[in-house]
């Protein structure tokens, strides 16, 4: 088992990650829909920008976010020896 | 044990296997189709042939080991959990009705599509590692154990029972108009035919038969959900990538909307299909989306498939999988919308219909479902060409215009094969498929509501000291119970029930997301705070749904009652914040617990699981 120590670097990492998760979430789910009738201007794939977002570019990055989150914190848990065997 | 090993080792050869065997089933019909065998006869077969395939593999998924009923045994892996996860969540709504309700808004329909999917990133990083490290078997499990015992039960029993039989009555009134309508029966004997297969399937093996179950039920619904617009794509631009091409039918829906949206054109008070915000304010767009994100995040029936991972690392990857397998379908749905619309747009409205002979050139869709009520034109059911040119020249209609022409948001995926002319079977196809989303969905929820009653309400807080036996015999019986009562109130309540369903999403998201995120991010929550914070929150949205819907009471900054999450959440996470500052800080012991909870190594922490394994 970790020392407390440890424990304290490892939570405060998990969390750093989380809260960097839920920011990309934030910024894929609302923030960049906020501007959706500028993005519209642009052409993209023969899509307005902003319809394109907000029907499959959010999706796609939301799939990666937890992908990637899984990936790092398998990382994390390996580093700190609390990884399942 | 070795058995069941050697099953987990070869389930990509099986569900290969039963993949090509679905496509073969399908060719077989097409082709028996060709040589004249009628269409009730062949939606005779795909209902009562699927139904039979999800039912075999219930009565071979039979089990009378407590941790293989209630969680599968902890051995799914997260790939093929991904898979039955997706079909838990996608719903007969999502299947059939959302291509209709981004037809009818456009852009802001997008609430939903973003709504229903980003809620997996909240469950990666917020629920899922975490109540599979506790080694749950239902929600009110996790609640009971940080929270101090059975009134944190209770109330998360309450909270899982309410939201989870408004959205099991919606399910199963789906499966009734799908299968009442492949096999010609009345819709309430419909019900009855869905439910004999939701009830073998889930009986005899609970969670495990369900997860095995799910995972064919996914491939039905997603081959069916592709085919017949891959197939309309290729006709109609030539590729058959219907997610890639339809930005150009966009532009030209754009470009119609443009000439002929003005006064006097034929699409006269038209809304643009890519403009957002015409039917939904901002404030209303951005509370819908959160409240379907963080409802998600919150359904117990979504939340227990995280359960049966071996591991938290796969926890954690499955809700990946699950998102992408989501994701293949909702992202298809606004090429279904756009599709359908140019269709209608180009080959229904502008059209002349000031003779006879003029409204017989109509597409023969038009009237195939205005025969059963679905497509209305000038006031009427389009059920003739003959009913219909009588409607509108009473109505003095000489051009079928926007105004005067109306659509049943299911239309838009059931129609689609009819509009690009392909055969029956199809047809039969997309049926099978709305059945499939329909029965899987349904499977998740009676477990989830059957198992917090066996679980939690018998074996936690009646008697403690069940045999396994007797156990499980009480959780077979409760099944049993919830679904009869949930077809009863399918088939008494009035056809407006099924906008509860979105409900559910804002009454999980103020009872119970709180006290399940503070539970492990926030250590100083107390069982007081908890208690309290789900109870205000609980109350706050369905008090605002109630009484906004009920009572007349005038929406609170203009926000729909959909979004009543908005009002019940933060009431709930500050309740729980002051209420807990106010009452001393969780034991020792419990604070270990939650340190315990952050990390995956190690065993479960649930007494009984630890116990049963």
């Amino acid at each position: 088992m970790p020392s407390p120590g440890q424990m304290t670097e490892y939570w405060a990492r998990s969390r750093n990650l989380m809260i960097t998760v839920l920011v990309l979430w934030f910024f894929f789910g609302f923030f960049i829909h906020f501007f959706v009738k500028a993005l519209n201007q642009i052409s993209f794939l023969g899509f307005p920008l902003g319809f394109y977002m907000a029907a499959q570019g959010s999706l796609i990055a939301f799939v990666a976010i937890i992908f990637w989150y899984a990936h790092r914190q398998n990382k994390i848990d390996e580093e700190f020896g609390v990884a399942e065997d | 044990m070795q058995q069941k090993d050697a099953f987990i080792a070869n389930l990509g050869r099986i569900y290969g296997i039963y993949t090509g065997a679905f496509l073969g089933f399908v060719i077989v019909l097409a082709i028996l189709e060709q040589l004249g065998v009628p269409n009730r006869i062949i939606g005779y077969l795909f209902v009562f042939l699927t139904i039979g395939v999800y039912a075999g593999i219930g009565i071979l998924s039979r089990t009378t080991i407590v941790s293989e009923y209630y969680v599968a045994g902890r051995r799914v892996p997260a790939f093929y959990n991904g898979m039955a996860t997706a079909a838990d969540w996608m719903s007969a709504a999502s299947f059939i009705g959302m291509a209709g309700s981004l037809y009818a808004l456009g852009y802001d329909g997008l609430a939903f599509v973003l709504g229903w999917t980003g809620g997996y990133v909240l469950v990666a990083v917020l629920i899922a590692p975490y109540l599979r490290k506790f080694g749950a078997y239902t929600v009110p499990d996790f609640l009971a154990a940080r929270y101090g015992g059975n009134v944190a039960r209770l109330i998360g029993v309450i909270i899982l029972f309410t939201c989870s039989l408004v959205y099991l009555m919606g399910q199963l009134t789906g499966t009734g108009v799908i299968a009442s309508r492949l096999l010609d029966i009345p819709k309430e004997a419909g019900i009855f035919v869905g439910l004999v297969g939701i009830l073998v399937c889930s009986m005899l093996g609970g969670m495990r038969a369900v997860t095995w179950t799910q995972v064919a039920q996914y491939i039905v619904l997603i081959i069916a959900y592709l085919i017949p617009v891959i197939l309309l794509s290729a006709q109609m631009t030539g590729v058959p990538i219907p997610e890639l091409m339809y930005g150009q039918i966009l532009q030209r829906i754009t470009e119609l909307e443009q000439q002929f949206g003005g006064p006097g054109g034929y699409l006269e008070g038209v809304k643009a299909h890519v403009e957002p915000f015409t039917n939904y304010d901002p404030l209303n767009f951005f509370a819908l989306i959160l409240s379907l994100m963080i409802g998600t995040a919150s359904l117990p029936h979504v939340i227990m498939r995280f359960f049966t991972t071996p591991s938290v690392r796969e926890a954690r990857k499955s809700v990946g999988w699950a998102l992408l397998f989501i994701f293949i379908l909702y992202f298809t749905a606004p090429a279904y919308a756009a599709f359908a619309k140019l269709e209608i747009f180009e080959n229904v409205l502008g059209k002349d219909i000031s003779t006879l002979e003029a409204v017989k050139q109509l597409p023969g869709w038009v009237f195939l479902y205005g025969k059963i009520g679905l497509v209305t034109v000038c006031g009427e059911a389009a059920a003739s060409a003959d009913a219909l040119f009588r409607a509108c020249q009473a109505a003095g209609v000489d051009t079928l215009n926007y105004a005067n022409f109306g659509i049943h948001k299911d239309v838009v995926v059931i129609a689609t094969p009819e509009i690009a002319g392909l055969p029956y079977v199809i047809a039969g196809l997309v049926a099978a498929g709305g059945l499939a989303a329909a029965l899987s969905t349904a499977d998740g929820l009676l477990l989830a509501m059957a198992n917090a009653l066996s679980h939690d309400i018998y074996y936690k807080m009646i008697d403690h000291t069940a045999s396994t036996r007797r156990r499980l015999t009480v959780a077979r019986v409760l099944l049993i119970a919830v679904a009869l009562l949930g077809a009863y109130l399918a088939i008494a309540a009035p056809a407006g029930i099924l906008t509860f369903v979105a409900w559910a999403f804002s009454l999980a998201a103020s009872g119970l997301f709180p006290a399940l995120v503070l539970g492990v991010l926030w250590k100083r929550c107390n069982s007081q705070g908890a208690i309290a914070g789900m109870i205000a929150g609980f109350g706050v949205a369905l008090f605002y749904i109630v009484a906004t819907r009920f009572y007349g009471m005038p929406k609170w900054f203009g926000v729909n009652n959909i979004s009543a999450a908005l009002f019940g959440m933060p009431v709930a996470f500050l309740v729980t914040w002051v209420v807990s500052k106010m009452t001393p800080e969780p034991s020792r012991e419990m604070q270990e617990f939650v340190e315990a909870l952050r990390i995956p190594r190690g065993e479960v922490l649930m007494e009984d699981a630890r116990k049963a394994e």
